[in-house]
């Protein structure tokens, strides 16, 4: 069945089953292996990716709920890594291994979206569906406050 | 068992390929595992070293990595060595990961050894290339060699006008003989630019935009996805299956059965099931239809193996070690005291799952493991596809999480297997569930200790018996008797004096596999260790690091019991060092708020000494760290970052141990299955955790370990100091609060 959507800006249509996850069409059908793979249960947020803007586990999504939306992948925040969150997350080395990290940076921008300078409690909340099995949860909740300062930076330049 | 080869000490020159001269330096690096500082080792043993320094033309410098980084920084932190010795622009450096050659490289990434292993061997190949490139510029500008300098990636010579880069020079270099590794002049740690500094991981761009790649991320042309249902107790097999219904799933291309390998690989063997694409694979598997043959192992449960334990504990068991008259000292002790601990089996859950991709042709094969042991998989690989060694490559990627589960073999078997049998490329991929209910699980434990104080305050006794599930009894049945010599290490030379020490063992027997988890037996040993010793400085009513630095005594250097000949000793005046310094940093003996206490621990493992401080609250029946404190003395730091972060790390690998992780068994096989029943700490969970690290200039040594064992005991510490209740069964339940 074909399925239509945006991907990262550009039009996308894939013939798969309506039911496939699509974390899988991302991964396998697509060749986008930025978005990983954790649990298949929507316990761990490797998967996270946005949907309309919207946090979302793609393990769990089926691509036919898709059609019509806008998907944005860790791929799809900069093209060269510039993206705030993305300096910020390099400035404090962040990642260990760096597997959970794509989930971890996409809900850190959704969180972001929706509350420029989060406080520890907020960043507990919107972040605590995203595992680190390396441990990098104090830089995290470090890079997420240095990107928001870096955000508020650009906004105020851009003013 | 994986193989542990020392080859014969080979430094050598490749001569320029066609396309241009490169100078490459060889040398070998030891596998992990092997201790003694590495100066020892290349005493003793010819010590083969094996990273290669690529200098081109154009003055692009290249490393060739022989380590796996599974986030504990070597990709970094081994580099950085080698840059220094080099005299080269850190910033420039180029990384490359080595391909498998076992005539040349030994590639075993574990035992928090590659740091310790490589600096000299490292050191000894960097300032080698460098001495060839000055010796190419001394005889170019026909000067003598010791009034040329390298540095910033060239040699300079008198005026400035006088300078040469490695690019420029590599071409005569590669023609000149090798320096002896032996007498070569290592730069002045005084003129150090590089190590030591907090230095910027150098795959962090990489990990940030979805560029990484992790094994689950090899992508090769006409490869198939499979996923394999394994028998779900241990040690069973398929007896027969149907694939009638997983064959009409949509996608699906094969279904093919693999063979259990029950040694070396340990692999479980089942039924594969092959497809277009992960998702198709594993909704066919859903529909298999399966008989299981369980196996010898279907009755066996935590219950079950806990009887054996406290049955075990009923008796003596086989004496490890016996100073002095234990059973005498205890009889006379006016306060003696005595624990039960028990630890339960732990799983690894890295967050990438187990995946091998392999394609076999009948002239070679070429395979993209997340492996910490790629000869192994290249061995592996090579027997089942019945090819030599030279013929199979094996490309080791990054790895999401290793923590010694990326050590096995298991997960290469069946992924060869899988694609010999299907004549095309396959990623063999494991679901959360399949990772969860196959791991290598650190040992289930049960310890008894007796002890006892005597009037001066000394440690008159010390008795510890333990019974396991060892791991030295799985993997060499044949020293099946002395498992113990896996499941002690510190806790057969502890840096406590005493005159009447006694270690004893009794071998549990068990189907559940066993492997090593981060900081294998430290992670029982310093729990239970660091446990006692508490509890026996407040039967003595003395302050805690008090009464441990009372207890190490003398500054000396106590021989490693398990280990003596190759392991290093413990320096008492360095692990009295890192307690006094953490209870500094720590405000020990501070007021602190009502409804929080402090918790201390201290430990040796893998030649590092480390002491944490713990600071927790209790509400509603829930444990909060809400500070942990460490100081570290791992010798020389490289990458000084790096260490905060292996510790950070392990902060919360000992959180989840300390709070969360439990592996139970019923009728042979796992009961947990994915996060919800396993879990894993959140980021709410994360104490303010500080790390200090002692600006030592011993040999460096490891810290993706270390930083694990002193965590469970010193929040656990903590919590007695807060409650009066003493944990003594991990993990920690609200029962054990009320």
């Amino acid at each position: 069945m074909a399925i239509s959507f945006t991907l990262n800006g550009e039009p996308k249509t894939v013939d798969v089953s309506p039911d496939m996850p699509l974390l899988w069409v991302l991964r396998d059908t697509l060749n986008m292996t930025g978005t990983k793979f954790g649990c298949g249960m929507a316990l761990c947020g490797a998967c996270t990716v946005h949907i309309n803007g919207t946090a979302t586990r793609s393990c769990i999504t089926q691509i036919s709920t898709v059609a019509g939306k806008k998907v944005t992948t860790i791929e799809g925040l900069s093209p060269d890594g510039s993206h705030p969150v993305q300096q910020a997350w390099m400035e404090e080395d962040v990642p260990q291994c760096g597997y959970c990290q794509s989930g971890q940076i996409m809900s850190a921008v959704a969180l972001l979206a929706k509350k420029p300078n989060p406080t520890d409690a907020d960043i507990d909340d919107a972040m605590t569906g995203n595992i680190c099995r390396c441990g990098t949860y104090q830089r995290i909740r470090k890079a997420i406050h240095r990107a928001a300062t870096l955000q508020q930076g650009a906004k105020a330049k851009s003013a | 068992m994986p193989t542990n080869t020392l080859l014969d000490r080979r430094a050598f020159l490749k001569r320029a390929a066609a396309g241009g001269a490169v100078l490459v330096v060889g040398f070998h690096l030891p596998a992990a595992g092997a201790t003694g500082s590495a100066e020892e080792q290349e005493k003793k043993t010819p010590n083969p070293l094996n990273a290669w320094v690529h200098i081109t033309p154009d003055n692009h410098v290249s490393l060739i990595l022989g380590k796996s980084e599974m986030g504990q920084g070597v990709m970094t932190a081994l580099p950085m060595i080698l840059a220094e010795e080099l005299s080269i622009d850190w910033k420039n450096v180029k990384i490359e990961q080595a391909v498998t050659n076992p005539d040349v490289y030994d590639l075993g990434t574990g035992g928090s050894g590659s740091i310790a292993g490589s600096w000299l061997p490292l050191r000894r190949a960097g300032a080698a290339a460098r001495e060839m490139l000055v010796a190419a510029a001394a005889q170019r500008w026909n000067v003598n060699p010791n009034t040329c300098v390298a540095k910033d990636g060239g040699v300079l010579h008198g005026a400035r006008k006088n300078f040469l880069t490695y690019g420029e020079l590599v071409e005569d270099a590669a023609k000149l003989p090798v320096p002896n590794f032996n007498t070569v002049t290592l730069k002045n740690s005084n003129d150090f630019t590089i190590l030591g500094r907090d230095t910027h991981r150098v795959e962090t761009a990489l990990k940030t935009t979805g560029a990484a790649k992790f094994g689950i991320d090899s992508r090769t042309p006409g490869m198939l996805y499979a996923v394999i249902a394994r028998c779900p107790v241990f040690g069973g097999k398929a007896a027969k299956f149907d694939a009638t219904k997983a064959k009409a799933i949509p996608g699906v291309r094969d279904v093919l059965l693999i063979d259990p390998v029950p040694e070396g690989a340990f692999s479980a063997g089942g039924v594969a099931v092959l497809a277009d694409n992960s998702w198709a694979a594993m909704q066919g598997r859903k529909v298999l239809d399966i008989t299981w043959n369980e196996g010898p192992h279907a009755a066996e449960s935590s219950d079950w193996l806990r009887k054996q334990f406290v049955a075990n504990a009923a008796k003596p068991g086989k004496l490890y070690r016996n100073d002095g008259d234990v059973d005498a000292a205890l009889s006379a002790a006016s306060k003696k005291i005595e624990a039960v601990y028990e630890l339960p089996f732990a799983a690894h859950a890295c967050m990438e799952p187990m995946n091998c991709t392999v394609h076999i042709r009948p002239d070679g094969a070429e395979a993209w493991v997340p492996t910490q042991a790629p000869q192994w998989a290249q061995e592996v690989i090579a027997g089942v596809a019945k090819l030599p060694k030279t013929s199979v490559v094996v490309h080791t990627t990054l790895m999401g999480g290793g923590f010694g589960r990326r050590y096995q073999a298991d997960f290469v078997m069946e992924a060869a297997q899988v694609a010999k049998a299907a004549g095309k490329p396959v990623m063999v991929l494991w679901t959360r569930e399949d990772d969860m209910q196959h791991d290598f699980y650190r040992p289930a434990s049960y310890h008894h200790f007796r002890g006892a104080v005597d009037a001066q305050g000394n440690l008159a006794a010390w008795k510890h018996f333990q019974t396991s599930t060892s791991i030295d009894a799985m993997w060499n049945p044949e020293n099946g008797a002395t498992g113990e010599k896996s499941e002690f290490a510190t806790a057969a030379f502890i840096p406590y004096e005493t005159p009447n020490f006694r270690v004893e063992y009794t071998l549990a027997k068990c189907g559940v596999p066993r492997a090593w988890w981060r900081s294998v037996e430290h992670s029982s040993s310093g729990f239970v260790v660091e446990s006692f010793v508490d509890e026996l400085a407040v039967a003595a009513g003395v302050d805690p690091l008090e009464f441990r630095l009372r207890l190490i005594g003398s500054d000396r250097k106590i021989p490693d019991f398990t280990n003596p000949k190759e392991g290093k000793p413990l320096d008492t005046a360095r692990q009295k060092a890192v307690l006094k310094l953490v209870a500094e940093k720590a405000d020990w003996g501070k007021p602190l708020p009502p409804g929080v206490a402090r918790g201390i621990a201290g430990y040796y493992s893998f030649e590092t000494y480390t002491a944490a401080v713990a600071e927790v609250t209790v509400k509603g029946g829930e444990v909060h760290v809400q500070r942990l404190v460490y100081a570290v003395d791992c010798g020389r730091p490289i990458n000084p970052d790096g260490i905060r972060a292996q510790v950070e790390g392990a902060a919360i690998y000992g959180i989840s141990a300390s709070l969360h992780d439990a592996i139970t068994i019923n009728r042979g096989r796992v009961e947990q299955s994915n996060f919800n029943d396993y879990q894993m700490p959140r980021i709410s969970e994360t104490p303010k955790t500080e790390v200090h690290v002692v600006a030592s200039t011993e040999d460096p040594t490891g810290i993706g370990e270390p930083g694990l064992p002193v965590v469970t005991p010193a929040i656990c510490n903590a919590i007695f100091a807060l409650t009066g209740k003493r944990i003594r069964r991990l993990p920690l339940r609200p029962e054990d609060l009320a």
